[in-house]
């Protein structure tokens, strides 16, 4: 009982930052009608920031953590004006484009991480990183309860701020339809680019909670995420909040169980077998609906 | 035109050239080798590419070797080294260049084992002596009579590790992790699986991972619950770092026993002071040795490379070594006499211990066994 209560936890541990990572995905989906095909390199880039702030500056661990998340979303901001921007201006172009051209920014990406930062694995050590504690015959690791901590408040925070506050309408009215929101005095250019750089923050975010949760960052990190981001928002429904949460949870602790009680050799596969699985019964996703109302 | 003379002189002049080369051959066969005599040594290394780093350690430890032996003036060692950019196809036409055009005596490389499968056979196909110093694929030394390899295969290093391990730690119950999508930790874990086998030991689970993973804590926690009294572990060093690291942080405090990908000070860059009673089995450990010529050597290279000797270099120069004895033994440039005298080496005294080739010209020796202390590599003892 005690190994599947511990399994839990890192299941759960594992599925919150897989659901901030979706978030940030979704949320540009849901505004723009893009996959951000950039968004794990970005999540790389807030990784490495925070280490470098960590281990090398030896600034405490709240410092590292908002800086990865200010890089990250002073990346979002520039992924927003070079790659995404000057295409929306553009009449005619192929609703592809911004895919491609958010492919072409997380190339870029990867490589400027891998002159930067090197290919090696780096190692994250935090102050909190050892600390173990006994509950009956449950080992918990104090770092695994802060990411839920961590993860849980930023995602009911970012859910809060969409459902209540003016902004956050002013976002959900632009992803119902950005015309009408033009319309009726929604500057969606500024909604668009405060979108973009959130949702980036959020994925530097999650970079950070994963450095600190594996004790480690390395440059492929970014690519296995955003391909991870990708499926869950697909199993959850795309441009949904309640999706991007329910599919990370989901495939966290799909993740985890198949290993504690199957084979560990499904564990990068079993999260597709999901999405093929409830496609065949739900084409829309989870929480996606057949008429696409978003965010 | 004036460029199209030239051309032809130019050829012809190269092809003069090698036919006085040919016309020389025989006269060197039969002859005494002596210090006037000089005796060309093909190298190929990985000298660009994503093995240069192996292959200009490599390169290092045949060139101080070479210029030791011509000093010593018994033999006078020409190396004409090549570089393969670890391409299976450069290491073709360069082996076929220092086979047909420099007319090499015998080849040392080339670097990786992948490159070997089609340089081997050529050259045993010439009847030239290569002997392979870096590669640690199974069944190198099977290509041909002509093959050898004095480099040590994980497949003789791993048993023992394990072995020395249970000594220590009177060890019945293992569990065993992996990565499942590479060939090198695939077929270290093969070797783990039957050396755990065939010294009765009970494995308690076998986990697997993937290439890219920084999760593993849910391998990890399985494998604590079935509390073995040590771990297997084969994996490449930015992978091996984080499970050692993830591994002590959930409570797995028992001896680790690693293959090759361990053995690098990667390891204790990544995992810290988690890499403490990490066990891996290596031909070459330069701490804490007092053999003197071991000493000699390591001075000797610091002072021409500026940097301390790894592995990769050692073997360079213990390969370059024996060659040198096996042409000595041999008293001619006769490839063949070369070849015999090779493949009779015994107990060679050499920088990486006392080496001797097998009945397959294989590598027949001990490694070290070492546990990882304080951030440290130190003889398990």
């Amino acid at each position: 009982m005690h190994l599947f209560i511990e399994q839990l936890i890192n299941g759960i541990t594992l599925g919150s930052i897989y659901s901030l990572t979706a978030l940030g995905l979704t949320l540009i989906f849901g505004v723009l009608d893009i996959l951000n095909m950039a968004h794990g390199a970005v999540f790389m880039f807030g990784a490495f920031t925070a280490v470098l702030i960590v281990s090398k500056l030896g600034l405490p661990l709240w410092v590292g953590f908002l800086g990865g998340c200010i890089v990250s979303g002073l990346l979002g901001y520039a992924l927003e004006m070079f790659a995404l921007r000057p295409l929306r201006r553009r009449k005619n172009t192929s609703p592809l484009a911004p895919l491609i051209s958010t492919i072409g920014v997380s190339i870029i990406l990867e490589n400027i991480a891998r002159a930067l930062f090197g290919s090696d694995t780096i190692s994250f050590r935090t102050s909190i990183s050892d600390i173990n504690f006994k509950l009956g015959e449950i080992d918990i690791n104090l770092i695994n309860l802060v990411i839920l901590a961590v993860s849980f408040t930023i995602t009911i925070l970012l859910y809060f701020w969409l459902k209540n506050s003016k902004s956050g309408r002013a976002l959900r009215a632009v992803s119902e339809n950005p015309d009408t929101a033009a319309f009726l005095g929604v500057n969606t250019s500024k909604v668009i680019t405060f979108t973009v750089v959130s949702a980036s923050c959020a994925g530097g975010a999650a970079g950070v909670l994963v450095a600190m949760a594996f004790n480690s960052v390395n440059n492929e990190i970014g690519l296995a995420m955003g391909l991870k981001g990708l499926a869950i928002i697909i199993l959850g429904g795309m441009g949904s909040v309640n999706g991007a949460v329910a599919g990370g949870i989901l495939l966290g602790l799909a993740e985890t169980f198949v290993v504690a009680y199957g084979d560990s050799g499904y564990k990068e596969i079993i999260g597709f077998i999901i999405i093929m699985a409830v496609l065949l019964i739900k084409p829309q996703g989870i929480f996606g609906t057949t008429q696409k109302v978003k965010v | 035109m004036v460029r199209l003379k030239l051309n032809k002189i130019i050829i012809i002049a190269v092809s003069l050239l090698l036919f006085s080369c040919k016309a020389d051959v025989p006269k060197v066969k039969g002859e005494q080798p002596n210090s006037q005599q000089s005796i060309k040594i093909g190298i190929i290394a990985a000298l660009s590419g994503p093995a240069a780093g192996y292959g200009n350690s490599i390169v290092n430890g045949f060139t101080l070797a070479a210029s030791e032996i011509n000093k010593a003036g018994a033999l006078n060692i020409e190396l004409i080294i090549e570089d393969s950019a670890g391409k299976q196809e450069q290491a073709l036409s360069v082996v076929k260049k220092l086979i047909n055009s420099d007319k090499v005596t015998a080849i040392l490389g080339p670097t990786l084992s992948t490159e070997m499968r089609l340089v081997g056979p050529e050259a045993n196909n010439s009847g030239i002596p290569i002997l392979a110093t870096s590669n640690t694929a199974s069944g190198i030394t099977d290509i041909g009579q002509f093959v050898f390899r004095d480099s040590m295969p994980e497949s003789i290093a791993i048993p023992f590790a394990i072995k020395k391990a249970i000594e220590k730690y009177h060890i019945k119950n293992v569990a065993m992790f992996y990565g499942d999508d590479d060939v090198f930790t695939k077929s270290a874990f093969d070797t783990m699986k039957s050396t755990a086998e065939a010294l009765g030991l009970n494995i308690t689970t076998i986990e697997k991972f993937q290439k890219g993973q920084t999760d593993f804590k849910a391998q990890l926690t399985k494998i604590k619950s079935t509390s073995p009294d040590a771990l297997l572990c084969s994996a490449l060093y930015n992978e091996g770092g984080v499970i050692l690291d993830q591994a002590r942080k959930i409570g797995i405090t028992v001896p680790v026993i690693g293959g090759n990908g361990f053995n690098s000070p990667k390891i204790f860059e990544i995992a810290g002071s988690s890499s403490d009673g990490l066990i891996v089995a290596t031909p070459w450990f330069s701490e804490s040795v007092e053999n003197p010529k071991v000493l000699d050597f390591i001075s000797k290279f610091e002072k021409a490379y500026g940097s301390k000797p790894d592995q990769f270099a050692a073997q360079a120069y213990d390969g370059l070594f024996i060659m040198a004895h096996a042409i000595k033994t041999a008293g001619s440039a006769d490839r063949n006499k070369i070849r015999d005298a090779l493949a009779s080496v015994r107990n060679f005294n050499g920088v990486l211990g006392k080496f001797s080739f097998d009945q397959n010209r294989d590598v027949d020796m001990e490694p070290f066994v070492l546990i990882a202390k304080d951030s440290k590599f130190q003889l398990l003892q």
